[in-house]
């Protein structure tokens, strides 16, 4: 029994600890103060890349670029996929099943036929590439993972509440902002939080619809070629410090929803790479 | 209008933009790529519409190495995270206590930062003169021409670290709604631990193994970010092809008959997975 008990903890304590291992690298590089332009080995600590953060123009642009993008795909993917959720959801409809499937194949497509399929239209179209077609591919691929997240969320919810609103008179738009949307509002906000971090991190359906426009992962995919500046390591470990605050607050919240919620959301991120 | 009309229709406009946005950026494009892998021409020119499906042959011809190798890495993959996440998932779900949830966000964490960087840091670590195989070769605990890097090795531990999650998500979520009760009782019938997993445990997640199966196979075979960074000449996958036909051939009748070859690749892969383990894994 002992013997046992002690295995798994030890185990799983060490694949946690091999997860780690490239942030730590990164995390650790971002201070390093190297000769010439790779950051390979081991120079000397400094602070300068983090004061120099926004010193390369190119990069600065393509991170304002990745948030401009994410900050309105995720809206869109947003309304869009709640509604969809709530209509397969809240009420009786024909082509449910249909629907179902339709929202899932997008989720069971591989990215890179995402992209070539976008890119396809657009080149028959004969429409230029850009910010706009990146958007448009962002709020496609964040669609069904809002409707997913969005009807977890309305799933255990009951409906008595909104029943009792309507029989005491309320409108169903009354019924909806007054009851609804403040139940189903953390799995909103959880859709929209994964619907940006997503898009924030896509590289491989923008890299076929991004035209002239460069993103943050675009940008960073391009500089490899000749030696990644240590500010990326920086904006990096800054990205990865806004996850440990979220773990921090969902943990201290204790509140199990939220944090299978959240876990789901940094899952689905991670499938889509 | 009727309130009760208006009740009716209101789930159909509710879904309306949302599906209007699939159909338009989802399924008309997947048409226009069937139709663009049957034209012929080339980008000076223009392409025309000829129903010429030999492309297909021909690119399953020139390619069938690439399309190969993607379906052995990504069902690799598959394997090594499943024996990888199952114990950690297990222990979580059924011993992890109150903390179950911050277990699961550790793991999760690393995963926030972006993709490109965390295989970016994965190539610093395992580069020939680097931090690890460097201090190792100093040591002269490997030969000085031992590398990783440009080797199969590399593309499939990135793969393998970059889709671990997506297998133990699925597995702890089915691992954790198994109701210790049903254990217990195998405890009281005078079961043992391992007859207890096999009879009980086991067959109760095979749910999770099958989504973990699927989530991890479909994104590791069209995959070519790792390969890219991690791998050479000889671990280019079908994936990389697709991404040299479009942008830089510019042979966008291949490129998308490639697609459509990757997507039945999957698709055979993902049937034949599930004739080996039975349909009623698919009622989840």
């Amino acid at each position: 029994m002992s013997r046992r008990s002690r295995f798994l903890p030890v185990y799983t304590g060490l694949v946690i600890a091999y997860l780690f291992v490239p942030i730590v690298v990164m995390i650790l590089f971002g201070f390093n103060d190297p000769r010439g332009r790779f950051n390979f080995a081991w120079q000397g600590f400094t602070l300068q890349w983090y004061r120099e953060l926004f010193d390369i123009p190119e990069l600065t642009t393509a991170l304002k670029n990745s948030l401009l993008v994410a900050g309105l795909s995720t809206l869109i993917a947003t309304v869009l996929g709640t509604m969809v959720a709530l209509a397969l959801s809240r009420y009786r409809m024909r082509g449910r099943s249909a629907l179902n499937v339709f929202v899932f194949l997008p989720m069971a497509t591989p990215e890179i036929v995402l992209g070539v399929s976008l890119l396809s239209l657009f080149v028959t179209l004969g429409v230029a590439r850009g910010f706009v077609t990146i958007v448009i591919a962002h709020i496609l691929f964040s669609v069904s993972y809002v409707v997913v997240t969005v009807r977890a969320r309305l799933a255990g919810l009951d409906h008595s509440l909104e029943d009792a609103a309507q029989d005491l008179g309320a409108t169903p738009w009354t019924t909806f902002w007054t009851v609804t949307f403040p139940l189903i509002f953390p799995g909103v906000l959880a859709a929209g939080l994964l619907a940006f971090v997503l898009s924030i991190d896509d590289y491989v359906i923008t890299s076929f619809n991004a035209g002239g426009t460069v993103t943050f992962p675009l940008w960073v995919f391009g500089a490899s070629r000749i030696g990644v500046p240590p500010q990326v390591n920086v904006m990096g470990t800054l990205i990865f410090l806004i996850g440990v605050v979220y773990v921090i607050v969902s943990v201290v919240r204790g509140r199990e929803r939220t944090g299978s919620v959240g876990a789901g959301a940094l899952a689905a991120k991670t499938a889509k790479g | 209008m009727p309130a009760s009309l208006k009740r009716r229709l209101t789930p159909y406009l509710l879904t309306l933009p949302g599906a209007l946005w699939l159909l338009a950026f989802f399924l008309v494009p997947m048409v226009t790529m069937l139709s663009v892998s049957l034209q012929e021409g080339s980008l000076e020119e223009g392409y025309r519409f000829t129903g010429h499906w030999q492309t297909y042959t021909e690119a399953l011809g020139k390619f069938d190495t690439q399309l190969l190798r993607s379906i052995w890495y990504g069902a690799i993959v598959t394997v090594v995270t499943l024996v990888v996440s199952y114990p950690m998932a297990y222990w979580i779900a059924l011993r992890g206590g109150r903390r179950k949830n911050l277990y699961l966000l550790l793991i999760l964490l690393p995963f926030f930062t972006p993709f490109i960087i965390r295989t970016l840091s994965w190539k610093f670590i395992l580069a020939d003169e680097g931090i690890f195989l460097g201090a190792l070769k100093d040591w002269g605990v490997l030969p000085d021409a031992y590398q990783v890097l440009a080797t199969s090795t590399a593309v499939v531990a990135g793969m393998i670290y970059n889709f671990l999650p997506f297998m133990a998500l699925p597995l702890y979520v089915a691992l954790e709604r198994l109701d210790p009760a049903m254990l217990d009782a195998a405890s009281d019938l005078y079961s043992s631990r391992r007859q207890a997993f096999l009879k009980v445990t086991l067959p109760l997640s095979m749910p999770g193994v099958f989504a973990g199966c699927l989530l991890t196979f479909i994104p590791a075979v069209g995959d070519f970010v790792n390969a890219t960074f991690l791998g050479g000449v000889n671990t280019t996958m079908i994936g990389n092809v697709i991404q040299r036909e479009f942008l830089t051939n510019n042979d966008y009748p291949e490129g998308a008959a490639i697609s459509f070859l990757l997507m039945a690749a999957i698709l055979v892969g993902v049937l034949r997975y599930v004739r080996k383990m039975g349909a009623e894994e698919l009622t989840v």
